[in-house]
């Protein structure tokens, strides 16, 4: 349908967004990729010559790369376990019969839109000060001692803190895929006497499984580099130290750039490895 | 019988949906309470919730002291100056995409989207050397570059949902009554497209507003936004949430504001089209 001049102006309109991303991918990586089989300190000599393989068994091999990835399988996750579970629970809630509901919406949103330096500063500094923050005084209350949260519940306060923060987009996502179902087919199921947690085992929960995919897939993307709110927090103490975090530890606070690279790649790769099925779950609504 | 007791469901669900809302948004509520507190009251033991001495002197202070203006301005340029450029770049692409699909464009898309994933530490080092070699370290223009390259995915889906929605007789139609390209973008298409562009500018402006790596990576004394503004607020020196509090209702405002506009393309542009 479309002539040939057309279709040769539609590819010259393409031209600027994929050069652009095209160099915005290839040359970081490769750079990242050349840098990563280097002795590269650019405080202690700057470039140091090839090293092969060193700086990626290295990375592996040093004492803070189980901790990290320990650090950030908790962080991935408990997020997501909270998140899509809560998410869950919140959007059957929200999406009952009530009043006000417009504005129970915006509250339970309203996270989302908070800034990450804002949330991991007031959660660190309002909510979790072993003197003065809020939950502090709670606890002072009921007559225990306040918990030293982010030294002594560390990486349980980072995944509060980044949890509150998903727990919106989860809900979200979810209550939109909640309104699609199809509610003739609930009613039915309940006049034939099917109890609640049936009709949710068997007709909700199933409608949600591709909607829970999204969530999950999309999140574990953006939790993988959870940076900000550690940062904030504790700077990478008290066992907070995820991979993300360790690698720019590596490579801009010991400028470490070999190292940190080798790192790099792992990252990419690892996260490369979820964005497969990610890709997967969006490239089939392409189709359709 | 019946309507009494969907009544009294009803009754329930909005307690609790009430209660659970308030819940979450509280650490939001509390934070803005406190930035009318004096110190004093903000650490008062017991905490007090609205009977305190309401002042707005915390934000005169934080006002004076501190730059804010600055740093506001910073993320004001850096998120409206990436969404407006990521727009520029990706109308063209999307509509091409949209309406004169090839067999690659699928496959296209999905390469787009997947330069999203791209953790960005893992480029960390790359980047700030290029930074360094070109003197955009600390700098408006870097990050708003950069922050235009990481969100022109999100920018593209966004806009190709939107123009695949725009049937395509209409632009047949005023290519039959002799329309050239242009117009037929600038005259029949543009107009159409209007709402789909609003939104994808005021969600990719809401995500580079917030954004939390590169701004705080790239950035010192000169083009911090307000997300380094607030980080710096984080070595603790004596008693200061109320000032903390005020400088943090300054800096997330303008987005919860924005935010609820926003509310219902969140899904479908966060999701990359996948749930509607």
């Amino acid at each position: 349908m479309a002539t040939r001049q057309s279709r040769s102006a539609a590819r010259l309109m393409m031209a600027p967004a994929v050069i652009l991303l095209l160099g915005w991918m290839l040359v970081p990586l490769i750079m990242t990729l050349l840098f990563s089989f280097k002795k590269y300190l650019p405080l202690r000599g700057g470039d140091l010559g090839w090293v092969g393989f060193d700086n990626y068994i290295r990375f592996v091999s040093s004492s803070a790369f189980w901790p990290s990835i320990y650090a950030t399988l908790v962080v991935v996750g408990g997020v997501l376990i909270i998140t899509v579970g809560f998410g869950i629970l919140l959007a059957i809630l929200l999406n009952q019969p009530m009043w006000g509901q417009g504005i129970v919406r915006i509250l339970v949103i309203a996270p989302f839109f908070v800034m990450p330096t804002v949330s991991a500063l007031v959660w660190k500094n309002m909510f979790m000060d072993p003197v003065n923050g809020l939950l502090a005084h709670l606890w002072k209350f009921f007559g225990a001692t306040p918990i030293e949260w982010l030294s002594q519940a560390s990486l349980q306060s980072i995944v509060m803190i980044v949890s509150w923060q998903w727990l919106p987009f989860a809900t979200l996502i979810l209550l939109t895929a909640i309104q699609s179902l199809d509610s003739e087919q609930l009613e039915a199921a309940e006049m034939d006497g099917a109890p609640p947690l049936k009709r949710f085992g068997y007709i909700t929960l199933p409608h949600l499984g591709r909607a829970i995919t999204v969530v999950v897939l999309i999140q574990t993307i953006f939790l993988l580099s959870v940076f900000a709110e550690i940062f904030v927090t504790t700077g990478g103490a008290f066992g907070t130290r995820t991979l993300t975090y360790l690698i720019y530890q590596r490579v801009l606070e010991s400028q470490n750039v070999g190292l940190g690279s080798a790192g790099g790649v792992y990252a990419i790769i690892l996260a490369n490895i979820v964005a497969i099925f990610l890709m997967r779950a969006v490239g089939k609504n392409l189709d359709a | 019988m019946a309507r009494a007791v969907t009544r009294n469901r009803k009754i329930v669900n909005t307690a609790l949906a009430w209660g659970i809302g308030l819940l979450i948004f509280f650490p939001i509520l509390w934070t803005i309470l406190t930035s009318f507190k004096t110190e004093a009251q903000a650490i008062s033991d017991p905490p007090v919730f609205l009977a305190f001495d309401w002042t707005l002197e915390n934000y005169g202070i934080v006002l004076e002291r501190s730059n804010y203006m600055r740093f506001l301005w910073n993320s004001v340029i850096i998120a409206g100056g990436s969404t407006v450029l990521g727009i520029i770049v990706a109308v063209p692409a999307a509509w091409s995409m949209a309406f004169v699909p090839s067999r690659r464009t699928k496959d296209i898309l999905l390469w787009m989207l997947s330069t999203k994933m791209l953790p960005a530490v893992g480029v960390l080092y790359p980047i700030y050397l290029i930074f360094i070699r070109l003197g955009i370290l600390d700098s408006r223009t870097g990050l708003v570059i950069v922050l235009m390259l990481m969100n022109l995915p999100i920018i593209v889906w966004m806009l190709y949902t939107y123009f695949r929605e725009i049937p395509g007789e209409i632009l047949e139609a005023a290519r039959m009554d002799g329309a050239s390209l242009k117009n037929e973008i600038v005259h029949v298409l543009m107009p159409m497209a209007v709402p789909g562009i609003a939104s994808t500018l005021l969600l990719n402006f809401i995500l580079a507003w917030n954004e939390a790596f590169w701004t705080l990576n790239l950035t010192a004394a000169n083009a911090a936004p307000l997300t380094a503004f607030i980080a710096s607020y984080s070595s603790p020196e004596g008693l200061f949430f109320a000032k903390l509090s005020a400088a943090s209702t300054m800096a997330i405002a303008p987005i919860l504001i924005l935010g609820w506009f926003s509310q219902k393309q969140l899904v479908s542009g966060l999701t990359f089209g996948a749930v509607k």
